[in-house]
């Protein structure tokens, strides 16, 4: 409940902003130009998350569940573009794409360039969460549909998918989520959408009305976004009733397709890791960059401490929302749940202010501490953190926990024992999204850090306003080599399989 | 999974940790116990640590006040401090340009200048009311290939790019601030309805538009238009990165709207706890030693007399666009903003 009021200040703000605005503010929503903004906003949004999400789910099962060649190392590369700040995408694809580009193309500006750098720069979501959720999949449910005879496209469809729907949906809320707040991209490839709008109405400074009632208007657009996914995530529910087989499923023999999987899976890395990485070394060694290594290990730690304490804070605050989500579902506790969806889809800027306008006014102590930043990180994140948790909250049984309470356990014996345990993979990938989110922020980070406080995404943006791209590759670099243990120390988690609920997990 | 969770974090904090202390000042306790042994001065920035940390750090040398400065885009800090109101921990707010400062000067948040810090500047490159003052200026320019195009190609006036010739030429950043600035002086010098027709010329020309100036810039190296309108420091900027970058500046004739001179500016807030300090400061910055500064490294025009413009620039003389107050255009912003998102320029 707290958990929820509190990130929904955003929308709270907004509402206030727009109330106290004069009544021609609203003629900013009859304007010719608005209707096709968001015309332009639903297409890219759309667009972007079905895609991502194809591409997510095929690179997850490709890895997971396949004998695809080098899958550990494709493990790795598909989630890490995660870390790689989407205007850098964009950069990389008019560096090659782009009129004096290696293969200049004539439609790259405007709607395929924002689509592709967005759908580049998001589908890590599903295919992290996708991933999880495949090993944690019980295998003796596709054996028992296999032993019945059912073949193994059956299999997936009538038994795989219904399981991995939950998470999947998660995945694709967070990529639909993404692309609606996204400013970076669509500013560099030109594509008029909401969040341009905003950032262009808040450039204007003497009127915050418009902008808020925009704001509003995304608000809308999320809560659309959410009716989507509830139907996604479907009616039908697939819970444990055991801890199930200690092991992942079998490994599917891609056969002579196994190249052509290889092929996929480098294309889309290709585009979205080694580009852009690419163009990030090609600055930094471009002439007059001198890195000087010294600079960047202060804002270096604080990257890592702010995202470290935003992941933990992002993670726990949402158990107890996906609990209430999951065990008590009702209209109310969904639209507490979806409250804490909705700051997610504004743009960072306007969670900024948000933030400024109550702490100024209500926690003034806080105002331009950590503790306000990587509570603004929370607001920001939560809805990634929460697609963790309640994944794979939705596949445990209550039973087994009722069961460990009738046993004589204590509640906090049966969380540490029971549901910590089953649910520790879905809440650490959900909190590994919000890590390298955090790794990137900046618009939150910029307005809300104490003085001084310069983290490897402040860096970049330094030194980009100064058009000295050859100093804000190196801190780039470093924000992906930072991240890169941390996607890996993930995988090779999951790599040695579900050994450890033998009780190894308690506390 | 909790016991595999709590090393990565504690190893994050243990890095972090160590990096803090190696660090020196992390600034994370700022707003703990100040020591009252040096005066200390909260600076909101929205100009980059690149561009200005120098000339703080040189302050802060020379006076011994302590600098506590925030850096981060002029038009989102002007928000913020609107967010804060009375409550804004900073005392001075330094401005990429004179809209943002009469933003907050609208919000009633800025203190009067004295009037012998006012005077270092022109009647035009301060606000009408005292309550900023300029500090360093920066012209329209028409930025143009150096490949494509030859100085004698480009017209004297803003009005002669409706030309067909220029079809499909043009590139220019209609959210960018100083942008707008110059639509709003040209609306001022020569009224609406020519102003109109010159964007519906302009839209005819089949623009590029940008989001801006560094895009605008990079559009015009990259041989996607010719020319494009801009500020005249961009061209520096990028050049000290790629010598060969291949753009040039033109400056359009005496009295053009296309050659405003706009500037970014300095403004002390109401609310501000170490206001003497504060002046200070913007007397600093409009000292010889500040205005050589901005001459020098980030290729601006000096607002006071006797310090000579930059290397390869016209000189400030030469370079005047129409006879407006800078403090006038604020007001114009909004209907600005409508005319363009009218003429099909913004949504």
């Amino acid at each position: 409940m707290v958990v929820a009021a509190l990130a929904a200040l955003p929308v709270v703000y907004l509402a206030v902003r727009a109330g106290t605005g004069g009544a021609d503010a609203w003629a900013v929503l009859r304007r010719p130009g608005t209707v096709a903004v968001v015309g332009r906003t639903v297409l890219l949004v759309a667009s972007v998350t079905a895609a991502a999400t194809a591409i997510g789910v095929a690179l997850a099962w490709l890895v997971v569940r396949t004998d695809l060649p080098g899958r550990r190392v494709w493990g790795l590369a598909a989630a890490l573009p995660l870390v790689i700040p989407s205007y850098v995408t964009a950069l990389a694809l008019i560096g090659t794409l782009g009129p004096g580009g290696l293969l200049p193309v004539s439609w790259l500006f405007g709607f395929p360039g924002a689509f592709a750098a967005l759908t580049l720069a998001t589908y890590p979501y599903v295919f992290l969460l996708t991933a999880a959720a495949l090993h944690r999949l019980d295998p003796a449910l596709e054996e028992a549909a296999r032993s019945l005879g059912r073949r193994r496209v059956a299999v997936f469809r009538q038994v795989t998918l219904p399981v991995l729907r939950p998470s999947i949906a998660g995945g694709s809320v967070l990529v639909a989520l993404y692309a609606l707040s996204d400013f970076g991209v669509v500013s560099l490839m030109r594509y008029d959408v909401l969040t341009r709008a905003i950032y262009q109405q808040y450039r204007s400074l003497f009127d915050r009305t418009p902008a808020a009632i925009l704001g509003l208007v995304l608000v809308v657009l999320t809560v659309l976004v959410l009716v989507a996914e509830a139907r996604g995530r479907g009616r039908g529910r697939v819970q444990r009733s055991a801890a199930g087989a200690a092991r992942t499923g079998e490994t599917v023999a891609l056969g002579r397709a196994r190249w052509t999987a290889f092929a996929f899976c480098a294309g889309v890395i290709a585009l979205a890791l080694v580009v852009p990485i690419g163009v990030l070394v090609y600055w930094a060694q471009r002439a007059g960059a001198r890195p000087d290594g010294a600079d960047v290990i202060g804002p270096a730690a604080n990257s890592l401490l702010v995202s470290g304490l935003g992941a933990a804070a992002a993670a726990a605050a949402a158990l107890p929302v996906a609990a209430l989500a999951v065990r008590h579902r009702s209209r109310w506790t969904s639209a507490i749940q979806q409250a804490t969806y909705a700051s997610n889809a504004l743009p960072g800027v306007v969670i900024a202010l948000a933030l400024v306008f109550f702490a100024t006014r209500v926690a003034e102590p806080v105002y331009q501490t950590l503790a306000l930043l990587v509570f603004a990180y929370v607001v920001r994140f939560l809805p990634q953190a929460l697609a963790g948790a309640q994944a794979a909250l939705a596949r445990v049984d209550p039973q087994l926990e009722h069961a460990a309470r009738g046993l004589g356990a204590r509640p906090w014996r049966v969380l540490a024992r029971i549901t910590a345990p089953l649910v520790g993979p879905g809440v650490l990938a959900g909190a590994t999204l919000v890590f390298l989110s955090t790794m990137k922020e900046l618009p939150a980070t910029l307005l809300l850090r104490p003085v001084g406080f310069d983290t490897l995404a402040t860096e970049v943006w330094s030194a980009t306003t100064v058009s000295a791209y050859s100093e804000a590759a190196l801190p780039a670099l470093l924000l992906i080599a930072f991240s890169a243990p941390v996607v890996y120390g993930l995988q090779l988690r999951r790599s040695r399989g579900t050994a450890g609920r033998d009780g190894s997990a308690a506390p | 999974m909790t016991r595999r969770l709590l090393p990565i974090l504690a190893a994050l904090a243990a890095v972090a940790g160590l990096g803090a202390c190696g660090g020196g000042d992390d600034g994370g306790g700022g707003s703990g116990a100040a020591a009252a042994d040096a005066e200390k001065l909260v600076v909101y920035s929205g100009r980059g640590e690149k561009l200005v940390g120098p000339l703080f750090a040189d302050f802060e040398k020379r006076t011994g006040v302590e600098l506590q400065v925030r850096y981060g885009d002029s038009a989102e800090l002007a928000a913020t401090i609107a967010e804060e109101g009375d409550a804004s921990p900073a005392d001075v707010f330094f401005s990429q340009d004179a809209g943002a400062l009469g933003a907050v000067q609208a919000e009633g948040l800025l203190s009067p200048l004295p009037a012998a810090t006012l005077d270092r500047v022109q009647d035009r490159f301060r606000d009408p009311s005292g309550h900023w003052v300029g500090t360093s200026g920066r012209a329209r320019v028409v930025a143009y290939s150096a490949e494509r195009l030859k100085p004698a190609q480009l017209p004297d006036s803003v009005f002669d790019f409706t030309d067909p010739r220029w079809k499909g030429r043009i590139g220019f950043a209609p959210p960018n601030a100083s942008f707008q600035a110059f639509l709003s002086a040209m609306r001022i010098d020569v009224g609406d309805a020519r102003t109109k027709k010159w964007l519906a010329g302009i839209k005819r020309n089949e623009p590029t538009l940008l989001e801006n100036n560094i895009q605008t810039e990079e559009a015009i190296a990259a041989g996607e238009i010719d020319v494009g309108f801009v500020n005249h420091y961009y061209v520096h900027e990028l050049r000290a990165e790629r010598p060969d970058f291949p753009v040039e500046n033109h400056f359009l004739g005496r009295g053009d709207p296309g050659a405003l001179v706009n500037v970014a500016g300095a403004g002390i807030l109401k609310s501000a706890e170490h206001a003497d300090a504060a002046r200070r400061l913007v007397d600093f910055m409009l000292s010889r030693t500040g205005q050589e500064y901005f001459a020098r490294k980030t290729f601006e025009y000096p607002l006071i007399d006797g310090v000579a413009a930059p290397k390869g620039t016209r000189a400030l003389a030469d370079v005047h666009g129409p006879d407006i107050a800078l403090g006038a255009l604020g007001d114009k912003l909004p209907s600005t903003l409508q005319m363009l998102s009218e003429a099909g320029f913004a949504s």
